[in-house]
């Protein structure tokens, strides 16, 4: 563990524990935000047969970059009618939600922040933090839009926390842990012990298991999706409507920030779904490390794989974003109520009894 | 209950079918043209900004009377004789200085029509386009090959010419009429 390296290497507990916690923002989020935007734009634009960004560097690879220097010099515009201590507060409380997900989330079985046994039950806990900041943000804006934007959100991400709840215990019912490094662990080696194919025993219960994987991988993926407001169901943005929600009234690093939680979010719940589904941090064909015996290999590789299952997440959401037209308030809640929650109950039932078999 | 599976599998079936068109998207090679880099190939007989070969333009003022929005002005002066102004390239002989052809692109408006009256073909569409600026004034296109001196001193040189002439005429009005005198 990384901590206990620290902590031997320096001495003084404050201090590792820091590094420790500092490390998967500085080398993890802030680079991969960087890439994402960039992916994100590239994707877009290919999409609809444009180029996307071209003028920052190699195919504009540094135009992120840029942004962000521009984002820096920007004014911070704080307006006379707004509730400046929420004002100020919200920001950092939205990171704050998304950046905490990412103490319980296993980089590599060398590398997670904090090895807690109620790790995923932690993360749903503690990204409630972000609604909260997102309410804030649209409260203390004093701009109707922005308040509009701000309740929709809530109202978005309390109904869709259910489905993705419900899957969730499907799973820690399914594995008997709620410790997302065990739940890695349990689906070690080949790609045929990941959950999404009935978890590593095997027997007629796995076979079983396998549509009703998929269906919980569904129903979990969509309503991720709609907890971290993307694209259909960005609602709360809605930039036709509402400007663009509850961030309207940001600049400078203050908006950065939303925009770093934004994509901080979108990895931890793509993180989130591999490690459920997908095996996590595991290489779906074995390690090289293992066959060529060199030890530090294989967290390298562990690191590799769970970047590529993340990223690949990401991608998907951004591919539907581009896919998918933005959905009305009614159908948004129809989808969640209606369907998505019957269904992950009954799909719940319907695992456990084949668990219990 | 049907209904209920049936808007389930649509719903499904529908987001599939629009992932798999912006999949293949993805590779379709972009349209867009990376425009102060590389330009369009205009097409031929394209009408955009003037230009006037001084060296052929002999001051008929036809295309200035051509044109309908009174974009092009020019004045010309006489040249003395003594003077050689060359030939244009069609062969025509040259006798008028042009001291003034100012073209306002500002109201110019793209017709061609100056472009057909011209007898020595000097004034034609160039395929540039890109020339906007921030002071109208500066829209306003000299193409005037004498420098402001030069026509300054042809002006002045028909005048002095001119008044030479008037006061040779009046000499030569005058001496007939003073010989008789002397005579009678």
């Amino acid at each position: 563990m990384i901590y206990e390296f620290f902590y031997n290497l320096i001495g003084s507990e404050i201090i590792a524990g820091f590094i420790a916690a500092s490390l998967p923002l500085l080398i993890f989020i802030l680079p991969f935000a960087l890439v994402a935007v960039l992916l994100e734009r590239k994707v877009a634009g290919h999409m609809q047969d444009r180029l996307g960004p071209m003028r920052v560097g190699y195919h504009g690879i540094l135009q992120t970059i840029a942004d962000i220097i521009k984002l820096l010099q920007k004014e911070d515009i704080i307006a006379r009618e707004n509730d400046k201590i929420l004002f100020n507060i919200a920001p950092v409380l939205v990171f704050t939600g998304s950046y905490a997900a990412f103490a319980a989330i296993p980089f590599t079985s060398a590398y997670i922040g904090a090895n807690i046994d109620l790790g995923i039950f932690y993360i749903i806990a503690v990204t409630g933090l972000v609604v909260a900041g997102i309410l804030m943000a649209g409260w203390a804006s004093n701009n109707k839009y922005s308040l509009l934007g701000a309740m929709r959100s809530a109202a978005q991400i309390v109904s869709y926390e259910i489905p993705t709840i419900l899957v969730v215990l499907t799973l820690v019912m399914f594995t008997g842990t709620t410790n997302l490094m065990t739940l890695s662990e349990n689906q070690t080696a080949y790609f045929w012990n990941w959950n999404i194919l009935g978890g590593p025993e095997f027997s007629l219960a796995k076979i079983l298991l396998i549509p009703f994987m998929i269906i919980s991988f569904f129903i979990i993926y969509i309503s991720t999706l709609a907890e971290v407001n993307r694209t259909p169901f960005d609602i709360p943005e809605a930039e036709s409507e509402l400007v663009s929600g509850y961030h309207t009234e940001y600049s400078g690093m203050k908006f950065a920030m939303f925009f770093l939680a934004e994509y901080a979010n979108m990895f931890a719940v793509s993180a989130i779904v591999s490690a459920l589904f997908f095996g996590g941090y595991h290489s779906p064909f074995g390690y090289l490390g293992n066959t060529l015996g060199i030890e530090w290999l294989i967290p390298v590789e562990q690191f590799f794989w769970f970047t590529f299952k993340g990223v690949f997440f990401v991608f998907v959401q951004m591919w539907l974003r581009w896919t998918l037209p933005r959905l009305r308030v009614d159908q948004l809640m129809t989808a969640s109520w209606k369907y998505l929650i019957p269904i992950a109950f009954v799909n719940l039932l319907i695992v456990g009894i084949i668990t219990l078999l | 209950m049907k209904e209920y599976l049936n808007n389930i599998y649509t719903a499904l079936y529908t987001i599939f079918v629009g992932m798999k068109i912006t999949f293949r998207h993805l590779f379709i090679p972009a349209v867009t043209i990376q425009y102060p880099d590389v330009k369009l190939k205009l097409p031929e007989r394209e009408r955009n900004r003037l230009y006037v070969n001084m060296d052929d333009c002999i001051g008929c003022d036809q295309c200035s009377r051509a044109c309908p929005v009174n974009c092009i002005e020019i004045e010309t002066v006489k040249s003395i004789p003594g003077e050689d102004l060359g030939k244009t390239s069609n062969g025509k002989k040259k006798v008028l200085w042009v001291t003034k052809f100012n073209i306002d692109f500002a109201k110019c408006c793209y017709c061609q029509l100056c472009v057909f009256p011209c007898p020595t073909e000097c004034i034609y569409m160039t395929d540039v386009y890109e020339f906007s600026e921030y002071e109208r004034e500066n829209l306003i296109y000299d193409f005037v090959t004498l420098t402001p001196e030069e026509r300054e001193q042809k002006k002045l040189n028909y005048e002095k010419f001119m008044a030479e002439k008037a006061a040779a005429d009046a000499a030569a009005k005058q001496a007939p009429k003073d010989e008789p005198k002397k005579e009678s």
